[in-house]
């Protein structure tokens, strides 16, 4: 049975239920504390980011099954100012806003698989996969 | 033709003030499911109040905005009916009603009062509309009352969560429990550096096993808590990483090197008391 669940993300309580929820999805889709643990956080760092960078915007949970693999999907979305150079977004260390720099990079090492489109002015997409 | 100026309501409410008091009365205690809640008495009493001052706001002529000054007095005392009643356990609907069941009361009154059909119209809008702000009010004012009570315990609970407690002689422990936000960290930081100031300790063992999710922002609050500490002279040391949290700081590239880590309180406390030159012994 596939699950679906979208979430606003407007303030920094949002983080907190979206972090909750991923938590949630991860245990359904029956993923182990380590494998929750980096998903969570991962979805953590781009919500985040979403809030702070993109002013906002939404994420869309979605349970996957692929053959005999289970995996979790994640998707943020925003309109905010987008990412004029994704590849210096995604170096360790390169921050705009006074953070540590490494939340991109670290939700893609995160992730299995991860996948970002950016348009200037219009907004930015972050697609992370986590196969259990 | 300006209605409200030409509206009965203020003479009804002053003429009839006492039937429409017992008819209200009546129709609140019958509708009143909540009677181990308020007294009679004092029902009783909001009512005579309420419509005192309803009857006093009416007399200007201005039906239609509460939010005149004419009306400040009426407003105030529904704010704290409805305090007192989110404090009393009613609920938003039950507290409401203290309102709109006043409405057939006046309605009936009208509707004796008043016989030609088109003026009956226009008057019981007035009031349906007069009741309708009124009620919206009260429930404006309960909902402030419940949101005041979430500010103060979220303040209590931030204060409530941050203790810094003293080990040993010179060994501070600043148990963290829940979400390290920039708020939180705030607080963290400055009870743990005024702890330190009382008590001239050397070492503080922040311990993280009550955070359930460790990211860049929460490294990054902890980092500056573990500098700001060292500048005032103590060591701190991070425990309660635990083996998910490990993997997770690393595939995100945090660099925790320059501080020391333990995976348990109990460790990190071992190692305090040796860099102290203490030993604990086993009799």
């Amino acid at each position: 049975m596939q699950k679906i669940e979208e979430m606003k993300i407007q303030s920094s309580a949002d983080v907190v239920l979206v972090r909750q929820a991923v938590r949630q999805f991860a245990i359904e889709v029956g993923f182990g504390l380590v494998d929750q643990t980096k998903i969570v956080t991962a979805a953590s760092e781009l919500a985040r980011n979403t809030l702070d960078y993109g002013g906002g915007g939404t994420v869309k949970l979605e349970t996957l099954q692929e053959g005999g693999r289970r995996g979790l999907k994640l998707t943020f979305d925003d309109q905010g100012p987008g990412i004029p150079d994704v590849d210096m977004a995604l170096k360790d260390g390169f921050t705009t806003g006074g953070g540590l720099g490494m939340g991109l990079g670290g939700a893609k090492r995160l992730a299995n698989e991860f996948e970002i489109e950016s348009v200037v002015g219009e907004g930015t997409r972050v697609i992370v996969v986590r196969w259990k | 033709m300006d209605m409200t100026h030409s509206s009965k309501i203020p003479e009804i409410l002053k003429i009839h003030e006492a039937d429409l008091l017992s008819e209200w009365n009546q129709e609140l205690i019958a509708t009143n499911t909540r009677k181990g809640l308020i007294k009679e008495a004092e029902l009783q009493e909001e009512c005579r109040e309420f419509l005192k001052l309803l009857r006093i706001a009416a007399q200007s002529g201005n039906l239609s905005n509460i939010q005149a000054l004419e009306w400040r007095e009426v407003r105030e005392m529904l704010s704290s009916i409805s305090r007192s009643r989110s404090q009393k356990g009613f609920t938003p609907t039950e507290t409401a009603t203290f309102i709109f069941s006043f409405k057939r009361p006046l309605f009936d009154r009208l509707r004796q009062q008043l016989h030609d059909s088109a003026e009956l119209g226009e008057e019981v809008w007035q009031a349906t509309d007069l009741l309708d702000r009124l009620g919206l009010l009260v429930i404006e004012a309960y909902q402030k009352s419940r949101e005041e009570v979430i500010l103060r315990q979220q303040e209590e609970m931030m204060e409530l969560s941050t203790p810094v407690v003293k080990l040993w002689d010179g060994i501070l422990a600043l148990p963290i429990i829940g979400t390290l936000d920039s708020a939180r960290t705030q607080v963290v930081m400055e009870s743990l550096l005024q702890k330190i100031v009382e008590t001239g300790s050397e070492v503080a063992i922040i311990d993280i096993t009550g955070v359930p999710t460790v990211d860049t922002l929460t490294a990054q609050h902890l980092l500056k808590t573990v500098t700001a500490a060292r500048l005032m002279g103590a060591d701190c040391i991070i425990s309660g990483i635990r083996p998910q949290i490990a993997q997770t700081i690393v595939y995100l590239g945090i660099d925790l090197t320059d501080v020391t880590t333990k995976a348990t309180l109990a460790d990190a406390f071992l190692m305090a008391l040796k860099r102290r030159g203490t030993t604990i012994a086993r009799k």
